[in-house]
């Protein structure tokens, strides 16, 4: 056949092309199967809905991860009430209210925001907003759920605030100019139209923001002072999956069965945050295809 | 008269409305000011000369950083290395080569889900697979791969961003000159490209040079007496450094300086990265006007 | 069939669902300037581009019926797509230079070709803007970045860029709709004196410009051939009423 090269360059990038699809497979695959070993010690029925995690103890020892589980959701959940309202409010402002100067400068300083490491976040949660939540509330540390709240917060709203923004610049502006025609305010338009039109790409960018807020490791990691038990309240320290992975790893002998269950941990987070993307790919996939 | 009050609470909604959104502004424009405020502020002193080209003494609680600037930039050059080209090579398939078929749907898929794959994941991935299963223990080029796989997402769709930007004309005016698909890539696509590539990518990089959790356990150390040798070699690395000071350190009070210095150096070398990137992009764009 | 350089037998053409040209039997002589009119949306230029098969790039679309060009079918499998498209050149609807030097815009259909020789090269520049009618205005400045050309100028560009690898057939896609009248009339005197050497397909939407540049004139209507025929008679006088309707501009 002809153009033999052409062929070889072609079927090397579709390698290529295929190879991000193995290595998505590969993480899950090699997640499977590092976890597994788990479950000749432990049932699933323990590992999935005990409360005690304590795997390190020789008399007693604990694979449950209902506290964690509990422990991650609680301190996202925490993160979108604190960056949803102040996200879409930022991301309405920038596409509806500011003029097209301060936009200009607003949207490198959401961008600047964005760039700054996850660790460095956790930094400040120590040294500032730790103390300070401490002394308004009068707890030891202000090491705790709601310090890793505001943390996941602040490093939520960039993706929220571009994703929104994105979402209501694609409403067309014939559905804008039919509002105003109808003598309604620029208000009543943003909330009654725009932010409709564009509430399935709000949706699915609270859900990426909430998919990055739980996959999220240092800040938790270093701000949420790391109790394994059940979680009794935003005051209390907590420890959610990403932070017992982080800090147990470390310590833990390859191969035990300790070091299984973290493996199984990390399972878990990787299909919880796979389903949240996927239905946020689905939600904004139908809103993309609604609007064409 | 009616009507006239009925537009006096209109337009008073619209002010207090408004107002809501400008303080959503004004509360990120705090946070951003507060962050950087505090963090100057208390590292100003602390970076000298010494700082940056000094290794840590006395128990880590004296000296400078530099290992762990060579250990971050070391582990970026291997991230790069794999990442790129791979991440290149998919944007090519995906905008140059792929159809709309299955297949096709499937890459994206899966890249949009690489992209969300939490960092930690990714840390046991690099356990298993490079630590572990491919023997090269925790160490420089450990570290390097798995944070090039956490970057490879954001290098593919940033290369395939740039080839959009290639307009079709390009393409069409080559191959009906009788150039090979490849030829016409080659020659009339990607030249017009790399520069949005380039940026893209330095972008991602400058994301993975301060990520932390992939390189918790796939080869940053604590401390080291000297800096490291061969890619087989465990690393000091600034952001795992950051971790340390604030957490780990035995005297945490008495080393904070030093920790704020790390953060300060830290968001320079981030922002530098994001600032060439920019700067970059900017000079070829105008090049290419010209 | 065998003057016909160009034979066209029971072609179809399918976007997705809708079939976009319909069983169309056509020839095109060599040597000669056809032009093919029609109303915007008619196939026209998707006629002109199956003939280079630079429809092959659009997903979605497939074809019946064959296109044979100097005796041979096109779109059978055995056919390669690159040499195809250096045998029939093509001038595109806006002058699309490549953001190059002047120079290297003409040499790039030869450097792909993998002609290394400086002179050569040079020489079938020289002789391609010459052919293009470009020379005189562009050897001074020929390493200049050719997005600095007029806009007509380009257009004559990418008419020597196309000449340079000696093709046998020039198609050209409303190459003038995106100049003013004297580009345009400049570009339609190169056109004329071009055919001496190539065979020329030019698909325009300016009824005066088919009447006079081309030899056969063919009437393109909702994928239908309606009319072939000299250019003199179909504008003279045309054998369907829906001709006479559209070339005095009744509709369209």
């Amino acid at each position: 056949m002809f153009r033999l090269k052409e062929k070889i360059i072609r079927t090397a990038f579709l390698i290529n092309g295929v190879l991000v699809i193995m290595i998505l497979a590969g993480i899950f695959l090699l997640l499977v199967l590092n976890a597994m070993p788990t479950f000749k010690e432990v049932p699933w029925k323990e590992f999935l809905t005990g409360k005690n995690w304590n795997p390190s103890s020789d008399y007693n020892p604990g694979y449950g991860i209902v506290s964690m589980i509990v422990s991650t959701f609680m301190v996202t959940l925490g993160s979108l009430v604190l960056a949803v309202p102040i996200g879409i409010g930022t991301a309405a402002y920038l596409s509806d209210v500011a003029s097209p100067k301060v936009r200009e400068i607003a949207k490198p300083v959401v961008e600047i925001l964005a760039g700054i490491p996850s660790v460095v976040i956790g930094f400040l949660g120590i040294v500032m907003v730790g103390p300070f939540i401490a002394k308004m509330t009068g707890t030891y540390s202000g090491l705790n759920a709601l310090n890793g709240s505001v943390l996941l917060a602040v490093m939520a709203l960039p993706t929220i605030v571009s994703l929104c923004e994105d979402a209501l610049a694609n409403v067309p502006k014939s559905f804008q100019e039919a509002s105003l025609a109808l003598g309604a305010s620029h208000w009543q338009t943003l909330v009654k139209v725009k932010l409709q039109a564009a509430s399935s790409g709000i949706i699915a960018a609270c859900m990426l923001g909430m998919g990055r807020a739980i996959g999220e490791t240092m800040t938790v990691l270093m701000a949420t002072g790391n109790a394994p038990a059940f979680p009794s309240g935003f005051l209390n320290s907590v420890r959610p999956m990403t932070s017992t992975i982080a800090i147990e790893l470390g310590e833990v002998p390859y191969f035990t069965t300790h070091y299984h269950a973290l493996f199984a941990v990390g399972l878990v987070l990787f299909l919880i945050t796979f389903v949240i993307n996927m239905i946020a790919d689905i939600v904004l996939h139908r809103y993309e295809s609604k609007l064409r | 008269m009616k009507s006239y009050k009925k537009a006096q609470t209109k337009f008073l909604e619209q002010v207090v409305g408004f107002g809501f959104l400008r303080l959503c502004m004004l509360i990120i424009l705090g946070i951003l000011s507060v962050i950087f405020f505090d963090i100057i502020s208390k590292s100003w002193g602390v970076i000298t000369w010494e700082f940056l080209t000094q290794s840590p003494r006395n128990g880590m609680a004296e000296g400078g950083i530099l290992p762990t600037i060579v250990g971050t930039v070391l582990i970026t050059i291997i991230t790069a290395i794999f990442s790129v080209p791979l991440g290149m090579g998919c944007a090519i398939y995906l905008n140059e080569y792929a159809g709309t078929g299955k297949l096709t749907r499937l890459i994206r898929i899966s890249i949009r889900n690489l992209s969300g794959v939490p960092s930690i994941v990714y840390g046991l991935f690099g356990v298993a697979l490079f630590v572990e299963a491919m023997h090269f223990g925790t160490c420089i080029l450990s570290a390097g791969l798995t944070l090039g796989l956490m970057t490879l997402p954001w290098t593919i769709t940033a290369s395939e961003e740039a080839l959009k930007g290639v307009p079709m004309s390009y393409r069409e005016g080559s191959l009906a000159l009788g150039a090979t698909q490849w030829q016409s890539i080659r020659t009339n696509v990607l030249p017009y490209a790399i520069p949005g590539m380039l940026t893209g990518t330095i972008l991602g990089l400058a994301r993975a040079a301060g990520e932390t959790a992939p390189i918790l356990f796939t080869g940053a150390a604590f401390a080291l007496p000297g800096l490291p040798k061969s890619l087989f070699d465990q690393f000091m690395a600034m952001p795992y450094h950051l971790y340390i000071m604030s957490t780990q350190h035995h005297a945490i009070e008495i080393v904070r300086p030093i920790a704020y210095g790390t953060a300060l150096v830290l968001i320079l070398v981030v922002f530098l990265m994001n600032l060439s990137a920019i700067v970059l992009r900017y000079h070829l764009r105008k090049s290419r006007q010209e | 069939m065998s003057q016909n350089f160009i034979a066209i037998d029971g072609f179809n053409f399918y976007y997705g669902q809708s079939k976009c040209l319909k069983n169309i039997t056509l020839g095109i002589a060599p040597k000669e300037v056809t032009s093919i009119i029609g109303p915007s949306g008619c196939g026209k230029s998707t006629l002109l581009r199956c003939f280079n098969r630079m429809n092959d790039l659009i997903p979605n679309t497939r074809i019946e019926g064959t296109i044979h060009i100097d005796g041979q079918n096109i779109y059978t499998p055995d056919v390669d797509v690159v040499d195809l498209r250096r045998k029939v050149g093509m001038v595109f609807q806006r002058p699309n230079p490549f953001p190059k030097s002047i120079f290297e815009n003409v040499a790039y259909g030869l450097r792909i070709n993998g002609v290394k020789n400086k002179e050569f090269i040079a020489e079938k520049i020289e002789q391609g803007l010459i052919n293009a009618g470009l020379w005189n205005e562009v050897k001074d400045r020929l390493h200049e970045n050719a997005l600095r050309l007029s806009g007509g100028q380009q257009q004559r560009l990418c008419v020597a860029r196309a000449l340079a690898i000696e093709p046998e057939v020039v198609l050209m896609d409303e190459p003038a709709s995106a100049l003013d009248p004297i580009a345009t009339a400049k570009l339609e005197e190169l056109i004329v004196e071009l055919k001496k050497k190539y065979t020329i397909v030019i698909v325009t939407h300016n009824m005066q410009q088919a009447a006079r540049i081309s030899d056969i004139t063919v009437f393109l209507m909702q994928g239908e051939l309606i009319e072939r025929g000299k250019t003199s008679e179909i504008f003279t006088r045309p054998t369907k009423k829906i001709t006479e309707e559209y070339i005095t501009g009744r509709f369209g």
